[in-house]
């Protein structure tokens, strides 16, 4: 059980030679397989990498210093995509505002006041949660076990709303056709992922300098690596905490709205189907490790993509968690051994 | 008037009942120490001082002020500071981000206190970039100190600096907190290398299953035979 593991909580941003080692094994692995690998799928696979990857790093950030695994983390990202086709389907067209192409890709301008709305919308949300019902159960010292059960009432809760207000039909955003790139080797990248990469890097560089530079960012992971003594030095657990839910938030509603351009197509169970492929990439780079999760979910997304060269596209999910779990066999603390116990 | 009073201190955790009405003093610029048996409550009444386990009833006053009802990181800033015995550092972050999470609720510049610190505690100046979870023992302990430093307290409490150093390094400890109280820090210190803690004491005291046994100037404690018999091993 995911939910008991209460072991591993470090923010762990150091880069050591047994991370390089890891990282080699995995390179080597992955050259090893390119011959046999349909490099089309590759590419597509490292594409949905980054966006599980948004997902995962601020899913491993709340686990790490808040210390329960957050199940209503898929269904932020949901909210996230959602509040974007409202700005882009709704809002924006209501005030004149018609979406025009975009350089090469397939939405328009309006995607790019849409999803900082987002952003902020599910941001705030995530606070707003906090205040709600999280910290109620904290100050009463409530279990982790508990605690992710409150979480899978608010995911459930959550696409129970979105199915209220914007119906459980597929929904895309508005979208012109687009000629995708032809890459040699049969590799096809649809210019919408250009865009992917360049906000994913943002992101993540983004992450790394709050992180390391902020006092908030060092005050978080001080609170991940001894939450006790966070108290006793001053620090402002309250508040660190709602940073946390800051960034996470912002991470899930970003990976939400590219995987809404990434997939062409927006459902209400979009972001809890993710959830397996999250809690892989997190549970892969030891719990509490961005750099883990970061790996983790370019593990996840180019396996599962590529194993849809042999197995049927349904087992995706099937075989992100046979990789979690054969890693896990070998390496009990995740690629990374990130964590204490 | 004391610095520190806490009278009558009841404190536990869950159902246990740990302190039974414990009270202590400490007067400006002491050095006071704590001993007893293992389980007599120490850490317990340094915990319940700071904010980390509920007073249940009793009453911790700080410059006059009750705040036994406080939660930790109020009392920190009034300047009330603390050495946790283990899992003191942030093992994860530099030494230099060990001492500036120290002065989170400092708003001024403090980097003048981070020096000061490397002065007091050289060890620590050589490697500002290194991860405290590599530290050794005695390093760490330091590291400890330096960050429960960097508010500048009036009071420090340090709960068993000594646990698991050599020797050598106990001394060294030893003489880096004897330096921190004669630059007018007063210390509350529990402590199981007795002797040695009495001896640099103002004061100490004896605590037995959650109770005040006795009191008394540290050397007078030192020279007591039954003291010695029962609870310095001899």
């Amino acid at each position: 059980m995911i939910f008991l593991q209460n072991t591993a909580k470090r923010i762990n941003l150091a880069w050591t030679p047994g991370h390089t080692s890891v990282a080699i094994v995995i390179v080597a692995l992955a050259v090893g397989f390119l011959p046999f690998v349909k490099m089309g799928l590759v590419a597509n696979g490292v594409f949905l990498g980054a966006i599980i990857a948004l997902g995962a790093i601020g899913l491993t950030l709340v686990f790490g210093i808040l210390n329960f695994a957050n199940i209503a983390h898929g269904d932020y990202m949901t909210m996230g995509a959602y509040i974007a086709l409202f700005i882009m389907g709704s809002l924006l067209p209501q005030v004149g505002i018609e979406s025009s192409g975009l350089g090469p890709f397939t939405f328009g301008y309006s995607l790019l006041i849409a999803l900082p709305v987002a952003v902020a919308g599910v941001a705030v949300g995530a606070i707003v949660l906090d205040v709600l019902i999280y910290r109620r159960l904290r100050d009463r010292g409530v279990n982790v076990v508990v605690m992710a059960m409150a979480s899978l009432g608010i995911a459930i809760a959550l696409r129970g709303l979105v199915q209220i207000i914007w119906s459980g039909d597929t929904q895309h955003y508005p979208r012109e056709s687009r000629q995708v790139y032809h890459l040699p080797m049969d590799v096809r990248i649809p210019p919408d992922a250009i865009f992917i990469a360049i906000v994913t890097i943002i992101l993540v560089v983004g992450v790394y300098l709050v992180l390391t530079r902020t006092r908030m960012g060092k005050a978080m992971r001080a609170t991940a690596d001894n939450p006790d003594l966070a108290l006793v030095s001053g620090i402002d657990v309250q508040r660190v905490t709602w940073w946390t839910w800051e960034l996470g938030g912002v991470l899930a509603a970003t990976a939400g709205v590219l995987l809404a351009v990434f997939q062409a197509q927006i459902l209400p169970i979009m972001g809890w189907k993710f959830l397996i492929p999250l809690f892989a990439a997190v549970i892969l780079g030891g719990i509490g490790n961005p750099y883990g999760a970061l790996v983790g979910a370019f593990v996840i997304g180019v396996t599962s993509e590529v194993s849809t060269q042999w197995i049927n596209p349904s087992y995706k999910p099937a075989v992100a968690f046979a990789i979690m779990i054969a890693v896990l066999l070998v390496r009990p603390r995740g690629i990374f051994g990130g964590g204490r116990s | 008037m004391g610095l520190l009073e806490a009278s009558n201190v009841v404190a536990g955790y869950g159902q246990t009942e740990i302190l039974h009405g414990v009270s202590i003093t400490v007067e400006p610029g002491e050095m006071v120490t704590i001993i007893g048996p293992n389980g007599c409550g120490k850490s317990t009444l340094m915990k319940a001082i700071v904010g980390l386990v509920k007073v249940r009833s009793g009453i911790v006053r700080f410059q006059d002020t009750d705040i036994s009802g406080y939660p930790p990181e109020q009392i920190v800033q009034t300047r009330l500071c603390y050495v946790p015995q283990s899992n003191n550092v942030f093992a994860s972050l530099s030494i230099r981000e060990n001492l500036e999470m120290g002065a989170f609720t400092r708003d001024d510049d403090y980097r003048s206190r981070i020096e000061e610190m490397f002065r007091l505690f050289p060890d620590l100046a050589m490697q500002p970039g290194r991860k405290a979870g590599t530290l050794s023992g005695g390093q760490r302990q330091m590291l400890a100190i330096a960050r429960a430093m960097m508010l500048d307290p009036v009071l420090l409490l340090l709960d068993e600096p000594s646990a698991g150093l050599s020797p050598a390094m106990m001394g060294t400890v030893f003489e880096r907190i004897r330096e921190v109280n004669q630059a007018g820090v007063a210390l509350l210190l529990v402590e199981q290398n007795a002797r040695e803690a009495l001896r640099m004491s103002d004061r100490g005291y004896i605590l037995v299953a959650g109770e005040n046994r006795l009191e008394d100037a540290g050397k007078d404690l030192l020279s007591n035979p039954e003291v010695a018999r029962l609870y310095l091993g001899g």
